[in-house]
């Protein structure tokens, strides 16, 4: 506790608790500029030491109407002392411009009983009657759910610096958490100026001002603050989204050219692309459609030039039948798919990892390729140096799947330190030897070089017919088998460089819990909950799913029980109709139980929300009276 | 080689390519198909201009013509039916050391493909592109095409078709940034090679569309006018196609069409009582997406690091 200074005569106490972690939520009407505070947030607490994970909540249009549950738009920033891996439960404080984008949190159960909310109290005045109705109904309600109401003048203090509230409120809102926070305002200034780097000095200088004048208006009129305190490190950490680091990746490995078509989640990571490509080398070609994407992508790949296509889930049905013709003419080729919620065009803002068997599977025909999946920002860099690494290897498309929680959280990662040897083609790009096929497979391997255009003697006709070795098209059919055989082949070859994947906890036990993506923090972080409590449970994360990483089969016989935790569709064991034998589960358990044949159960849903440690808490918990309840049965 | 190794450029040639250096596996095109006489000009063109065949690279869609590139001893891409340009342009993009040609056939180019039709026509690369039109979907034997004339007896329109076809040069005449338009036809060697050989030099997208024959679904489509070279008007104008007088003789019907007036090029390709052969349009100012794709390349590898440095600390904590 604190003597604060002096205010209209009165002194204010201010009680500052220091906490481990807190979870922050900004919710507001479109446009009002609530994920910029929170980005700005999370960015100034990563710079100071904190661990920090955001998620972007975003409504399904650009402009909703205002002060409506459908139209909440904002963030959620989770701080804490130590690395942040997840978005974590309920939130411990939120800052809301009005009530009724509140109750669209509420639907998600996003709150707790305590939960701070420090909501903007214009509307208890406004000049609309039913407003102010409506305003004074849902504080009396918000308050009977147990929520600690806090009633701040966010606009009428704004508006004492600029005349368009919605032009400046969130930055007023990011000095008064400031406070809360005890950030460092150097830092808090520094950002404001990078954030509106763009714009004329007097956008900045008010930007600032407000900032200021939240900050002196918290510490007048509040009575508390909290404290995170930081890690204390010695590495360098860059902090940024999974959109940014699959676009520093990309130009990191080497990819100068990104052919792609708008399409949300994925377009950001292009939008940052087009700018660092200018001085690191490089290109962005919008194409006319996402099917002109990647045949331009493998266009380049074909000549030389191996290149990325990113998009999300629509846009990898388009691009089936060119994955396809890359799988079979073996043009390498880096795809990043930024996974939305499905089917069709679905929750185009929200996270599903509902592509899984879609990008293994999804093609006519056989299409074996290497599928790995990013469960962290750090690997979202790296995973796309590797997935140029092993197309060019491997001769074939590497599908990298991220998901939109990855492609807009915020996380902190230590510095890659660049290295040159990653630009480099591996290409021999000596001239062909007289007489070599241009698939000139090894039979045990699969694997061949490939002659590009400009290499002398190398040519051949590339074709997505059946073809020999020659590339010449199959007039005899069985030549078909052949060609199955080697490409096949490849993928048995890589899986000889894969080591068994890491069990999270004890090797054995009565749980394991399976996952891929960027579920891993929320799943690791419900493992330990559990563990601390005495269960014995594990869990263990894919990074590649196709091929599936060796050794699952003797890991899963060491415990009692295998459940995959996914964000895509199951149906619940205990709906109308569904038995042990029509029950449709979740993807990854089904590919998982037709590579081991093991019995694998699934916890998964589709809301569109990132997963919480709690949820999967509440799901082991039971899941574990039932295991070793069984036990009690005799056989 | 791919732009990496700019003293190339100063490398003597040491060989001397004869036609049978492009020639590669025997075509399996029907007896009498015009394609034959199409890839015979065009080895010619190679052989002409001296193509190392290593540098040259055909693309194509599916289709009878787009086996094209099987029948070229040169790099080749046959690759899915209508995505002939979009691949065409992925590798000229950052290889503006290559010449790049595409075949494609009326279905592939006019109805599968039509978006990266239109759209390639924009961009304006340095491609040559040949439109192989027969008017009938050949490969998956007798339907319909976009350019059939209406009537067209085929198995999916057996009482006649019956929509008015698409013209491709008048559709291509209609999209911004067209640079280079022509037609001409399969049975008039002089006039085929005169015409792939200015597409060929113009620095853009040159499309080119040749009327070819199809001697099973579409037997007798050509055949009046090969028999009466008074159906069809040669454009003539000293900016245009230049032919053998003793070959333009034939044609009684000229035009002498300067090929940078747009206005009149439009309605040549909308009069339907004859076809046009000829240069109906060239502009080589037409601003070209290939020059773009080419212009940040040979960044060296410590350039690209400091680069990415500076983008990293921009995230730095």
């Amino acid at each position: 506790m604190k003597d604060n200074k002096s205010n209209g005569g009165q002194k204010t106490l201010i009680k500052k608790t220091t906490l481990q972690q807190h979870i922050i939520e900004i919710v507001s009407d479109s446009g009002e500029g609530a994920q910029k505070t929170g980005q700005s947030m999370g960015l100034i607490s990563a710079k100071m030491g904190n661990g920090v994970w955001t998620v972007e909540i975003i409504p399904a249009e650009i402009q909703p109407p205002a002060r409506s549950k459908a139209g909440a738009s904002g963030i959620r920033i989770r701080i804490g002392s130590k690395k942040v891996t997840n978005m974590g439960d309920e939130a411990d404080l939120v800052v809301a411009m009005n009530e009724q984008v509140l109750y669209g949190r509420i639907d998600q159960q996003a709150f707790r009983e305590g939960t701070i909310i420090l909501l903007d109290n214009k509307w208890a005045n406004h000049e609309v009657k039913t407003i102010q109705v409506e305003y004074a109904e849902s504080l009396k309600d918000l308050k009977s759910r147990g929520y600690e109401i806090i009633e701040i003048p966010i606009e009428q203090e704004s508006m004492k610096h600029i005349a368009d509230p919605r032009k400046g409120k969130n930055m007023w809102v990011f000095g008064m958490l400031c406070f809360i926070y005890s950030r460092d305002m150097e830092k808090a200034e520094a950002q404001i100026k990078h954030v509106f780097r763009k714009k004329k000095q007097d956008v900045v200088d008010v930007n600032l001002k407000l900032l200021r004048a939240g900050f002196d208006w918290a510490e007048s009129n509040l009575h508390f603050q909290f404290d995170i305190p930081v890690m204390q490190t010695q590495e360098e950490f860059v902090v940024m989204n999974g959109n940014e680091a699959v676009s520093l990746g990309t130009i990191s490995a080497g990819i100068e050219l990104c052919a792609m078509y708008p399409i949300t989640p994925a377009t950001s990571a292009s939008h940052h692309l087009a700018e660092c490509f200018q001085n690191a080398g490089g290109l962005i070609h919008q194409a006319e459609d996402e099917i002109a994407a990647i045949g331009f992508a493998i266009g380049a790949s074909y000549a030389g030039k191996t290149a990325i296509t990113i998009t999300s889930g629509p846009g990898m049905a388009l691009k089936t039948e060119f994955i396809g013709f890359a799988v079979m003419a073996e043009v390498p080729l880096v795809i990043v798919n930024v996974q939305r919620g499905g089917p069709s065009t679905g929750l185009p803002t929200k996270v599903e990892q509902g592509d899984l068997l879609y990008s293994v599977f999804g093609q006519p025909g056989d299409t074996p390729k290497i599928v790995l999946a990013a469960a962290t920002i750090e690997e979202c860099f790296h995973f796309v140096i590797l997935a140029r690494r092993l197309a060019e290897a491997f001769r074939m498309p590497v599908i990298l799947l991220t998901d939109a929680n990855l492609a807009t959280g915020v996380q902190p990662f230590p510095r890659p330190k660049i290295d040159t040897e990653w630009f480099a083609s591996p290409i021999d790009q000596s001239p062909w030897k007289e007489g070599t096929p241009a698939f000139d497979w090894d039979e045990e391997t699969g694997l061949s070089r490939r002659p590009i255009p400009g290499q002398k003697g190398g040519m051949y006709t590339l074709t997505g017919l059946a073809h020999d070795q020659w590339s010449h098209v199959a007039y005899e059919a069985s030549i078909n088998q052949i060609g199955c055989d080697r490409r096949s082949r490849k993928l048995a070859s890589f899986l000889q460089s894969l080591k068994p994947p890491e069990v999270h906890g004890e090797p054995e036990g009565d749980i394991l819990v399976v996952g891929w993506g960027s579920t891993l923090g929320a799943i690791e972080e419900a493992v330990d909950m559990i563990r601390e409590k005495g269960g014995r449970v594990s869990s263990l994360h894919l990074r590649f799913l196709s091929p599936l990483e060796p050794g699952l089969k003797d890991i899963f016989k060491r415990f009692k029980k295998i459940i995959t935790v996914e964000i895509n569709y199951s149906d619940n064991a205990n709906d109308p109709m569904i038995t042990r034998e029509n029950r449709r589960l979740s993807q990854l358990a089904f590919y998982l139980r037709a590579q081991t044949l093991i019995e694998v159960d699934c916890f998964s849903n589709v809301h569109g929300q990132p997963l919480r440690p709690g949820a999967i808490v509440a799901m082991l918990e039971k899941e574990l009276t039932l295991v070793n309840g069984d036990e009690l049965v005799p056989a | 080689m791919f732009g990496l190794k700019s003293d190339c450029i100063l490398d003597i040639p040491e060989e001397y390519y004869t036609l049978a250096d492009y020639e590669s596996a025997i075509a399996r095109w029907c007896p009498g198909c015009g394609d034959h006489g199409i890839l015979t000009s065009v080895q010619r063109l190679c052989s002409e201009k001296q193509l190392a065949p290593e540098n040259t690279v055909f693309v194509s869609g599916i289709g009878c013509s787009s086996r094209f590139p099987h029948y070229m001893k040169t790099y080749g891409f046959h690759g899915l039916h209508g995505r002939a340009l979009p691949v065409a342009c992925g590798v000229k993009f950052r290889r503006p050391d290559l010449h790049v040609f595409v075949a494609t056939g009326d279905g592939d180019c006019c109805s599968i493909g039509t978006a990266h039709w239109i759209h390639a026509i924009r961009y304006n690369m340095n491609i040559t592109v040949l439109l192989l039109d027969n008017e009938i979907y050949g490969l998956t034997k007798g339907q319909t095409s976009p350019t059939s004339s209406k009537g067209t007896v085929s198995n999916t329109n057996p009482h006649g078709s019956i929509l008015p076809p698409i013209n491709p040069i008048q559709t291509t005449l209609g999209v911004a940034n067209a640079s280079f338009v022509a037609q001409t036809v399969d049975w008039n060697p002089a006039h085929l090679y005169a015409t792939i050989e200015a597409g060929f030099e113009h620095p853009g997208f040159s499309f080119i569309r040749i009327l070819q024959r199809c001697p099973v679904f579409q037997k007798e489509l050509f055949q009046p006018v090969i028999n009466n070279p008074d159906e069809i008007t040669l454009l003539t104008h000293k900016n245009g196609i230049q032919i053998d007088p003793a070959v333009a003789k034939m044609y009684k019907h000229t035009v002498d069409h300067d090929p940078s007036n747009l206005h009149e090029a439009r309605e040549l390709a909308e009069n339907l009582d004859r076809q046009v052969i000829g240069l109906l349009y060239q502009d080589k100012t037409k601003e070209r997406y290939d020059l773009y794709g080419a212009h940040n390349m040979g960044i060296t590898p410590e350039e690209k690091q400091k680069a990415i440095n500076l983008e990293l600390d921009k995230f730095a904590v």
